[in-house]
């Protein structure tokens, strides 16, 4: 895990070095920094030290590379290229004054994606034992068909066309939300962020119900005479919703970290807005900054299923 | 056959049997001829296939049925909404002449949206070709010589998968953008090469696995028995073998390719939108997505007829990759 995350540093950090521009030199909008005081800031930021390897004596590790990798680990991103005077972890993490953690952009983006995921599993996981257990019906034809639709069609479409009739053409929501504290204003986009999750977990769910229906052991209980619902909640679904668990953590990860177009769209106040203004500004530490916190919640989200199977199925064991 | 050579005694028992094998014995089919009938029997992958091919002309003849020049500014008929809307929010009328109406600048949108046709199935089509050659072929030699090169590449593979794809190709669009490499054919060359870098690494875990299971064949032994050398096995037995896989795998690479051009292309970082009308490349659905925000009371259909034609697009060749996985490997059906 810690190679990768040091290769997605590695990568980021060259191609962002690639970019035109430094941190004092583009915010055309503000009075430019002149060469003595960039220099200084230079210094005082380590920018004119190599950028990987120091060879010209000295500790080979003293390079802005790993200055930044050294900084990152300690909560520390660096100053946001366009946003002056703020750090980039600040502009995720930091709560308005007054208010806890949790109103931070990265939080607001945290509770969209589990609103997100929440609704997806409650709808999902129902719709797939329901499917698996009217096989061939046409309720079952009627779920494959929602979740191939929801599997190939691409969130921010389904956001185009709920945006222009529930806004444009019913005004049931308004196109630019200002206010989020209503939790009515978070069901739109959470819908539609969690639509492919729904349409996956469903898919999933209904595989997995399908393959332990075939099971020697559901055969057994339907022997013994158990009733339908005992062999259904016991046997079943108890197995079936292994891999289905497992999931989660990345659906989670991959929720927060790929809501930058829904949050645009809806002109929600989250990490991920910041993010696409970021690219739009050209705001290079700020996206690296956040590409490398995205990463990070990936990895250990991927890390996370390895360790449930432990849990979830004795017979696979984490070494 | 068999049955037909056993029958060639003159009794009369024998005689009928032998009608009997007539009957039931016929011409010998090959596997792809099999898999092209089930194709053809599957309603959803059909439809796909036709819409695939309606957006492949629409993209090689947009010049021919574009009813205007997508990059034409009517000044004064900016915002027009469809030809059925008679009275929009800017009070305006649609006019036949401008079938889906005019974005802020006049120009038609009906018209962009047919030469964005060409951008998202060209961002389809190159990079998942370049993909699969690439990817099959180091997929393969991995696969068959395994050792330390078979080692490197799966460490590849496994440092390529721990990188998320979309952050990777933002990356790559934002910090080479201002380069060379980043202004050639309007940009469209360095999503090209991104996308092949990153999803080749799934075509050559495929490929592998196949070369892994086939090269134990009995076909491969027997071949090498009569003296075949390593690239004929490879290129005359194990390919052929693995060709389904790669097909259907191919059939759901397109798509993911062009959502990712429409992405980039929302963010500002796909196609360059061009203004010289010698471009092949003028806008694509991704960059129209971009402009149309704006619009979205006063003329939905700039969002709306890219969106449409992505979903359109994207279903299409999900429709026909289940149907060629069914097809080409009946024992993977769910």
């Amino acid at each position: 895990m810690i190679p990768v995350l040091l290769l997605v540093a590695l990568i980021t950090f060259t191609l962002m070095h690639q970019a035109p521009g430094g941190p004092w030199d583009r915010d055309p909008s503000r009075r430019q920094v002149d060469a003595s005081t960039q220099e200084a800031l230079n210094k005082k930021f380590g920018l004119d030290k190599p950028l990987f390897v120091n060879i010209e004596g000295g500790n080979p590790l003293d390079s802005q590379f790993f200055t930044y990798v050294g900084n990152a680990i300690q909560g520390d991103l660096g100053p946001s290229y366009r946003q002056r005077g703020r750090d980039v972890q600040d502009i995720l993490f930091e709560p308005p004054k007054g208010k806890a953690i949790w109103d931070s952009r990265f939080g607001y983006s945290m509770r969209l994606g589990l609103l997100a995921l929440i609704l997806a599993a409650l709808l999902g996981i129902p719709l797939g034992i329901l499917a698996a257990l009217r096989r061939n019906t046409i309720f079952d034809y009627s779920a494959l068909f929602v979740s191939t639709i929801g599997i190939s069609v691409p969130s921010f479409v389904l956001a185009i066309f709920l945006i222009i009739i529930l806004a444009g053409q019913l005004n049931l929501i308004k196109i630019i939300q200002r206010d989020w504290s209503s939790p009515g204003a978070w069901l739109v986009p959470a819908v539609v962020l969690g639509f492919g999750t729904f349409a996956y977990i469903t898919r999933l769910t209904r595989n997995s119900m399908l393959e332990v229906m075939g099971q020697d052991y559901v055969r057994t209980a339907k022997a013994k005479g158990l009733g339908g619902r005992v062999i259904i909640t016991r046997h079943m679904l108890r197995n079936a919703l292994i891999p289905v668990m497992t999931i989660m953590g990345p659906a989670l990860a991959g929720l927060i970290t790929g809501s930058f177009i829904i949050e645009t769209m809806f002109g929600f106040p989250g990490s991920g807005r910041e993010y696409v203004t970021a690219i739009g500004n050209r705001d290079y530490s700020m996206i690296m900054g956040t590409t490398l916190i995205y990463a990070l919640l990936i990895v250990l989200a991927n890390l996370t299923v390895d360790i449930m199977y432990g849990f979830l199925d004795p017979r696979i064991k984490v070494k | 056959m068999t049955t037909t050579a056993q029958t060639q005694t003159p009794s009369a028992k024998s005689a009928s049997a032998a009608e009997t094998a007539k009957v039931l014995s016929r011409p010998s089919r090959s596997f792809w001829r099999d898999a092209w009938s089930r194709l053809l029997h599957n309603k959803a992958a059909v439809a796909g296939a036709l819409v695939i091919l309606f957006f492949m002309f629409v993209a090689i003849f947009a010049p021919l049925l574009a009813p205007h020049n997508p990059l034409e500014l009517n000044s004064g008929k900016g915002f027009l909404p469809p030809m059925w809307v008679e009275n929009s929010s800017t009070g305006k009328a649609g006019t036949p002449e401008f079938i889906l109406g005019t974005d802020n600048l006049g120009r038609d949108v009906l018209s962009r949206v047919i030469y964005g046709a060409r951008v998202s199935m060209v961002v389809g089509f190159i990079p998942t070709l370049i993909i699969v050659v690439v990817g099959v072929s180091l997929g393969m030699i991995s696969g068959y010589f395994g050792g330390s090169t078979d080692n490197l590449l799966m460490r590849l593979t496994d440092i390529v998968y721990a990188f998320p794809d979309l952050l990777f190709f933002i990356i790559v669009m934002t910090a080479l953008r201002a380069t060379a490499l980043g202004q050639f054919l309007n940009g469209l060359f360095l999503l090209f090469v991104a996308l092949a870098l990153v999803n080749w690494v799934g075509v050559a875990r495929l490929v592998r696995g196949q070369v892994l299971s086939l090269k134990e064949k009995d076909f491969v032994l027997a071949s090498r028995a009569v003296g075949a050398k390593d690239t004929r096995i490879m290129i005359r037995h194990i390919l052929p073998n693995s060709l389904g896989v790669i097909i259907v795998a191919m059939a759901f690479l397109i798509p993911g390719a062009i959502i990712t051009e429409a992405i980039l292309g929302y963010l500002g970082l796909g196609l360059r939108p061009s203004t010289d009308p010698t471009d092949i490349f003028i806008t694509s659905w991704g960059s129209m997505l971009l402009e149309g925000q704006t619009a979205i009371n006063n003329q939905p259909w700039i969002l709306l007829a890219p969106a449409i034609a992505v979903a359109l697009v994207v279903l299409s060749f999900n429709f026909l990759g289940d149907g060629l996985r069914d097809a080409l490997d009946p024992r993977l059906r769910e």
